[in-house]
């Protein structure tokens, strides 16, 4: 099956320098195989979102190496790197980070844009990633418009429209009331059973059933990595 | 993603912040309307003194009367009036093969009657036909007086154009008898209108022939002035030389007395544009000042946007966007926004030059339209897009948590 889509070796990552250095991770190693559905646990401060930075080339570790498919990131000039981060992940952040007076379509639009798709095939589709989010008609709606639940949603379709192989969403459901993150987790959900790699980041036990590996973080280093129990 | 693309997503993102675009744009056009305006009206006014003083005529030489002759207890007897005395002398071809013509001058102002409206003539002014060429007066209807009419000394006058409005109304004043301080003049022409911005309304004034004004009003003292036209505008300093030597023959002017003084329009013209263009240069600094502040408005509206861009930039290249593609749709914002706020800068400066600004018309000079124009828009662009390449520069985590 050839190598893992993500391989983290031994990373660490410190904020700051001497005395008020921040140590985030102190020497993470995880493999992640094609189609695994996996959620990160850990309380705040443990480095959680700081190894999904890493894993989503947001973020570059102290040190250690990050592989994915195969590849060093660390190795990638800028403009390789910005074509990883547009065809390879989708990413979900916790506060949605949807761009401000743009429509749904537009937003969701945005990452085809940068991937040089035809206006007309890319509006076709976003409408579609729109649809599978349930907020087709919602499309011509700005942020400002939407609900939290909604905004994740459409955050979600931007993800999901480039076809991405790796969906990171860090805390996708942390803002949301529980009918909201039933949707999510429920798109998240049938990405995984079409073959994507789903990693996860959550504080609620609930959330993190739906997963099928977990993994748990304590102050930077990897203390429990165990298949749930369906 | 292409240019063009790049195009249409600035364009986007300035449509959808229509306040933070309005108002850049509103800074902008200040900036370079006030620069644009504040120069032309310098330069205007720079020009109305110039125009004004060409009306005068540039190539004269007033003599005045200096009326200090009697310095020192020297030659106490010496008499330095101006009389009819010095006209041939002075207008002698070899002597003086630069005076083109000399007029003596006998002026004060003179009540007025005509079926009993009353006006005064501030200036009424005794004189030789040529002094209207002189200075730059032509006859708008009838005629001037000739030669002929000074030899004989007859009572007819050439009436400036308010005293015909004040003393006529619509009538015609040619042929029409007026009464002066109890004497009769005949009317037998109106002077055209003579603009400029003087402090003295030009068209005040009634011209008669100077032994007419002598008899019948003034009596025949000393003349007030001599107004000498030289034969051409290069000619003015040369004629001055050559009246000078005349005059002094003439008063038996030794040494340095100020028996006399000569006015030289030409001087007082260089004299005057140099003020002006001081007036300009002190104009241009306040433009400078204001450019400055505008500068710096630009700047501030510019950067104050920064932490909100920063954490799209943060987005956009989380998403995938290039740096370049990034930068680009920066600068494409910045430009438009500098481009648009110079234009419309430039077309509210040109509108407001159209209008008159304390009696002054401003003119507008090219190179400050250009100046204020560059800078805003050097600016704008800087100040626009240099933000945006330093959080492009970032890593997308640290542009998203940028505060």
């Amino acid at each position: 099956m050839g190598h893992p889509v993500v391989e983290v070796r031994d990373v660490t990552k410190v904020y700051g320098e001497g005395e008020t250095a921040v140590h985030a991770l102190r020497g993470v190693s995880l493999s992640l195989d094609r189609g695994d559905y996996v959620a990160i646990m850990g309380s705040s401060g443990s480095g959680k979102s700081t190894l999904m930075n890493i894993i989503g080339c947001l973020d570059i570790p102290t040190s250690g190496s990050y592989l994915l498919d195969g590849v060093d990131v660390s190795e990638l000039t800028d403009r390789q790197l910005a074509l990883v981060r547009n065809r390879r992940i989708g990413f979900v952040f916790q506060a949605f980070n949807l761009i401000a007076r743009t429509t749904a379509l537009a937003n969701v639009e945005l990452p085809l844009a940068y991937a040089g798709m035809k206006a007309k095939d890319r509006r076709r589709r976003a409408f579609a990633a729109l649809s599978l989010v349930g907020l087709a008609d919602r499309a011509g709606h700005e942020p400002n418009q939407l609900s939290g639940g909604q905004q994740q949603r459409v955050a979600v379709a931007r993800a999901l429209v480039t076809a991405p192989a790796l969906v990171l969403a860090d805390e996708p459901t942390g803002n949301l009331d529980t009918q909201s993150t039933a949707d999510v987790l429920a798109v998240l959900d049938r990405l995984n059973r079409s073959g994507r790699t789903i990693v996860l980041i959550t504080h609620e036990p609930d959330v993190a059933k739906h997963a099928r590996r977990l993994i748990r973080l304590v102050d930077g280093r990897i203390v429990e990595d165990a298949l749930v129990s369906a | 993603m292409n240019i063009l693309e790049s195009i249409r997503f600035a364009l986007r993102g300035l449509t959808a912040n229509k306040l933070r675009s309005g108002l850049t744009v509103l800074g902008i056009l200040i900036g370079v309307a006030a620069v644009i305006l504040l120069v032309a009206v310098g330069n205007g006014s720079a020009k109305a003194i110039q125009n004004s003083i060409e009306q005068l005529g540039t190539n004269t030489l007033t003599v005045t009367s200096g009326g200090g002759g009697l310095r020192g207890g020297g030659a106490s007897t010496q008499n330095t009036s101006l009389t009819m005395d010095l006209v041939p002398a002075l207008s002698d071809p070899n002597e003086a093969p630069h005076v083109h013509s000399v007029s003596p001058v006998v002026t004060g102002s003179q009540d007025a009657t005509f079926e009993g409206t009353d006006h005064t003539i501030a200036q009424f002014v005794g004189t030789y036909p040529g002094y209207a060429t002189a200075s730059n007066f032509t006859v708008a209807k009838g005629a001037m007086f000739t030669g002929d009419d000074v030899t004989e000394a007859s009572k007819v006058v050439v009436i400036g154009s308010t005293v015909a409005e004040d003393l006529f109304d619509t009538v015609n004043p040619v042929g029409k008898q007026i009464t002066v301080s109890g004497k009769l003049f005949t009317v037998i022409g109106v002077l055209v209108e003579k603009g400029g911005a003087g402090f003295q309304d030009p068209n005040d004034i009634a011209i008669a022939p100077v032994s007419a004004v002598q008899e019948s009003l003034t009596g025949y003292g000393p003349l007030n002035q001599l107004l000498i036209q030289a034969t051409g505008p290069d000619d003015v300093t040369a004629a001055q030389a050559e009246v000078t030597t005349i005059l002094d023959d003439k008063l038996h002017v030794t040494g340095t007395t100020t028996a006399y003084r000569i006015l030289n329009q030409s001087q007082l013209l260089q004299t005057r544009t140099d003020a002006a263009k001081t007036f300009t240069t002190l104009l241009g600094a306040v433009a400078g000042i204001s450019l400055l502040v505008g500068g710096i408005g630009i700047t501030n509206i510019m950067m104050v946007t920064v932490t909100e861009r920063t954490r799209e930039i943060g987005i956009r290249k989380a998403l995938g966007a290039p740096r370049r593609t990034v930068l680009t749709q920066f600068l494409v914002e910045a430009t438009v926004l500098s481009v648009i706020g110079g234009l419309l800068g430039v077309a509210a400066a040109l509108i407001g030059s159209m209008f008159t600004i304390y009696g002054i018309k401003p003119v507008v000079v090219p190179s400050s339209v250009a100046l204020a124009l560059g800078v805003s828009v050097a600016i704008g662009l800087f100040f626009g897009s240099y933000p945006a390449s330093r959080a492009a520069g970032l890593r997308p985590i640290e542009a998203l948590r940028y505060e």
